[in-house]
């Protein structure tokens, strides 16, 4: 039986946290002709549009608009994507915030998830058994490496084991105990992320780790529509590699990248948060119908 | 050929000749990275397990297994043999791999055997058999010695409990999971 109580009450909790502090609750489409070229995500087709994969871009055109502080709850897209913490319909929670960077967002992630923890009150139940006590941990994706993986990121790049390395040796060792940011990521995975300032080797982005958990993915804004570009291209390039015809390049969404400011933007799985609160272990206890129930 | 996404737990596949079986499987995905398919794997003729993780592009090899139903002839030794029915073939098991299944092989019963390249490499008994008892103590009316149960020996030679009513000559049925009682059979 799924806690479908509990559900609701992590999302109400959320909600309440942004609209306290003056966010605007948006809707952006679901079916749109463009999502971000992303190697590692299939889009999931809807006639020739597609269903987005994020709400990423259409909510920096807003950004772009003159909207300062931003959030949404929406459904995300992503096929064949299946397992004890995925479902290829799932809910995500995304923000931005113009003129912050991604130190910013850490912050309103360590005051989201206690404002949440501390609403809930369950008794009994405290999740992963991970504090949310202050200060959480905050370790470079160097820093990981070095300590649970035995091997640099370059070296690890260059022999394509980061995604495997990060998942087998690195994972099981973030947020337990009290919760993780593994930041400052190579840029070659730097995805819509600034290069650091003074940096210019990794990407202003970082994870949130709970109980071993993915929960956020959180960024310094890229906001040079030229470098988007060229990141863009050498995406689709990697799509047509692998054999699949990329999305279109999403030019709308380009073109208003000039006006955007500099904004730090997170996404933020729900259903994971959810699990996490209520100390569910899969998923699939936190919907009212797992795909294969349908 | 099998494809990452046909991967689960009880799929079977071949590796470096040799036939798996996936015990455990999760797939997961970090952030904007890789999708990866993480199985525990057992080997299906040494029972040797170990984990590997695959990615999307990888395919494999359905193990080259196949299952037939073949009757029991008679025992040499250490060594079984059987027959299938519609072919005639025979073919021989050893003791080790059928385990504590000997204790429920009688004549003419048929299992199911699992080849891989033509070898046995596991036999799947009916769940239940039906055994003569060749061995009990007699039960005296009005016992108080309080036990609810005795030992009696079946044809085969094992040895298990049953109710104190059971007699030698009677047949009972034993689960051949178990190898428990289940009932008297009456014929």
């Amino acid at each position: 039986m799924s806690d479908l109580w509990g559900r609701a009450r992590v999302v109400r909790a959320v909600r309440r946290f942004f609209e306290q502090r003056d966010f605007l609750e948006v809707e952006t489409p679901l079916m749109i002709p463009a999502p971000a070229p992303e190697p590692h995500l299939l889009p999931q087709p809807a006639g020739r549009w597609f269903l987005q994969t994020s709400p990423e871009l259409c909510m920096k055109r807003l950004l772009a608009r003159g909207h300062a502080k931003i959030f949404q709850i929406c459904k995300c897209f992503r096929r064949q994507e299946r397992g004890r913490r995925h479902v290829p319909e799932f809910t995500m929670l995304e923000w931005y915030r113009a003129g912050a960077d991604y130190l910013a967002l850490m912050d309103d992630c360590e005051q989201l998830l206690t404002a949440v923890a501390a609403e809930l009150a369950l008794p009994g139940e405290n999740g992963h058994q991970v504090s949310l006590v202050l200060p959480w941990e905050r370790l470079t994706v160097a820093e990981a490496f070095c300590r649970y993986a035995a091997m640099e990121v370059d070296e690890a790049l260059r022999r394509d084991l980061f995604d495997q390395l990060l998942v087998e040796k690195i994972e099981p060792h973030l947020g337990v105990g009290r919760p993780t940011f593994l930041y400052d990521y190579p840029l070659e995975l730097a995805a819509l992320a600034r290069p650091k300032p003074g940096q210019p080797e990794v990407a202003e982005r970082f994870e949130l780790y709970l109980g071993g958990v993915e929960l956020a993915n959180g960024f310094s804004e890229l906001i040079d529509p030229v470098e988007q570009r060229r990141r863009f291209e050498a995406d689709r390039r990697l799509i047509r590699a692998a054999g699949r015809r990329p999305p279109p390049m999403p030019e709308p969404f380009l073109a208003e990248l000039d006006a955007m400011p500099q904004a730090a933007g997170i996404a933020l799985g729900l259903d994971r948060l959810v699990m996490i609160m209520l100390g569910k272990e899969n998923i699939d206890q936190v919907l009212a119908f797992p795909p294969e129930t349908l | 050929m099998y494809t990452t996404s046909d991967l689960r737990k009880g799929l079977k596949i071949q590796l470096d000749g040799e036939p798996y079986i996936i015990t455990d499987f999760e797939f997961s995905k970090p952030g904007k990275g890789q999708a990866l398919y993480r199985c525990r794997l057992r080997n299906m003729i040494t029972g040797n397990a170990f984990d590997r993780t695959y990615r999307s592009n990888d395919k494999f090899e359905p193990a080259a297994l196949e299952e037939r139903t073949m009757q029991f002839l008679y025992a040499q030794g250490d060594e079984y043999n059987f027959m299938d029915n519609k072919t005639f073939e025979q073919i021989v098991i050893t003791k080790d791999l059928l385990g504590d299944d000997i204790n429920f092989l009688i004549d003419n019963m048929e299992v199911d055997i699992l080849l891989f390249k033509e070898r046995a490499i596991g036999v799947t008994l009916p769940n239940f058999v039906n055994l003569t008892v060749t061995k009990a103590d007699p039960w005296v009316k009005g016992d108080t010695s309080g036990s609810d149960s005795k030992p009696v020996t079946v044809e085969t030679g094992y040895v298990l409990q049953v109710p104190p009513f059971i007699n030698e000559g009677e047949k009972i049925q034993i689960d051949t999971r178990t190898g428990q009682y289940v009932t008297r059979v009456k014929e």
